[in-house]
């Protein structure tokens, strides 16, 4: 098993976001700043990777059939810790990611994963994988925020970019709901042509 | 007479301003997911009525009664998953027990259900809302907001799915199709539902 594979698949090839589309939830709700989509995804991924780890030590103790609350519990155990520790130490970025905190239990990439990977393969092969994928999906979660918050309101990352004269008066629907929809619509069109799908 | 038309603020509240899809971004995996066929849409809509409103009770009920006393609020994630993967499971058995013919348009999408974040989201979701007034809900308001939230998930799902069975008969450029499309549509969707925000209750 290349190791080096597993962790680079989640960027492009398996990108959760762009080509599997899981995960919708969170990568519509949180991109409308690039701090915001940051912040969920470098969440998600610390969720992702233990979660995984955890998973592929206890695949062998698992009895199947209950397998799935089993996941869900080691997931929501890891969730709890990161939603403990950004209400501690980011105040104001808890505050703007909201609910979407506890959802990241339902994100269906975490539970994914760990039944399509950790669940039959090893610790470190699980903990490449949990890591690509949780920096594949941060990436999509940038991208789509560049765009939104760029259109938006002229910022990147809460700094000015474009003239005055567009901050004054910016397209403020791509921060709004329909221009998250847009923006994934099209972001997602483009991937599948750059892939040669089409 | 004041609470009923509280509650019919509530629901017009639920359904159209803050639509959980196209406001809230809640439910989304299965709104793109099973959204391609009219016979599915309603039958996922169904039992995602059916389970928002026993969890939304439910939770409620776990929160008041057992976390709260306790003091461990914070294991309010674990203990909510829990309560609806394990009423998911129940409704399931009492279904297929009692009620074959239902569990045979229902019972595919009822497993799907505990991972819809609509579900976890409208047990969060009622210890943050409040009425204007500042009051928070109690356990029939609890309830009665996760039945319309339901309503109105069941809803948007339902107009896209009209919407994109129609799709199969349009020429849509190649790498339009599937998922962008759906996609823009939603968007189209919500930019029409921005205008319910104007509604004055």
């Amino acid at each position: 098993m290349n190791l080096l594979k597993e962790f680079t698949k989640g960027f492009v090839k398996e990108n959760p976001t762009f080509v599997l589309v899981l995960g919708m939830c969170p990568t519509l709700a949180t991109t409308t700043s690039l701090k915001n989509a940051l912040g969920m995804g470098i969440a998600a991924t610390f969720v992702l990777v233990c979660s995984n780890m955890i998973i592929s030590l206890i695949k062998n103790v698992t009895p199947s059939n209950i397998r799935i609350p089993i996941y869900v519990v080691v997931i929501a155990a890891f969730v709890s810790i990161v939603d403990m520790a950004m209400a501690a130490y980011t105040p104001p970025l808890y505050k703007a990611l909201g609910i979407f905190i506890p959802l990241i239990v339902v994100n269906c990439i975490i539970l994914g994963r760990a039944e399509a990977f950790a669940g039959k393969y090893g610790f470190f092969p699980s903990a490449a994988d949990g890591l690509g994928m949780g920096l594949g999906f941060t990436l999509a979660l940038s991208v789509i925020s560049t765009i939104r918050e760029l259109l938006g309101t002229g910022q990147i990352y809460g700094m000015d970019v474009l003239p005055k004269s567009y901050i004054a008066s910016p397209m403020l629907a791509a921060v709004l709901v329909p221009g998250a929809f847009f923006t994934l619509g099209f972001l997602m069109a483009l991937v599948k042509i750059l892939r040669k799908e089409v | 007479m004041e609470y009923l038309g509280n509650i019919f603020i509530m629901a017009i509240s639920a359904i159209l301003i803050q639509n959980f899809i196209l406001a809230r971004f809640l439910g989304l995996c299965p709104f793109l997911g099973v959204s391609t066929k009219m016979d599915s849409a309603f039958g996922m809509g169904m039992a995602v009525i059916f389970v928002m409103t026993l969890a939304s009770s439910l939770t409620y009920l776990i929160n008041v009664y057992l976390l709260i006393p306790n003091d461990i609020q914070y294991l309010s994630t674990i203990a909510f998953i829990l309560a609806i993967a394990a009423l998911v499971q129940f409704v399931e058995m009492v279904i297929k027990k009692n009620a074959p013919a239902l569990y045979k348009s229902l019972g595919i999408y009822l497993p799907l259900i505990t991972t819809n974040c609509a579900v976890l989201g409208v047990a969060l979701l009622n210890f943050i809302d409040k009425w204007p007034n500042g009051k928070s809900y109690n356990f029939l308001d609890s309830t009665l907001n996760g039945f319309f939230s339901g309503i109105g998930f069941t809803f948007v799902l339902l107009l896209m799915a009209g919407i994109r069975e129609r799709y199969e008969f349009i020429e849509t450029p190649k790498s339009m199709r599937g998922f962008p499309i759906a996609l823009v549509t939603a968007g189209c969707m919500a930019l029409a539902f921005m205008g319910f925000a104007g509604l004055k209750l």
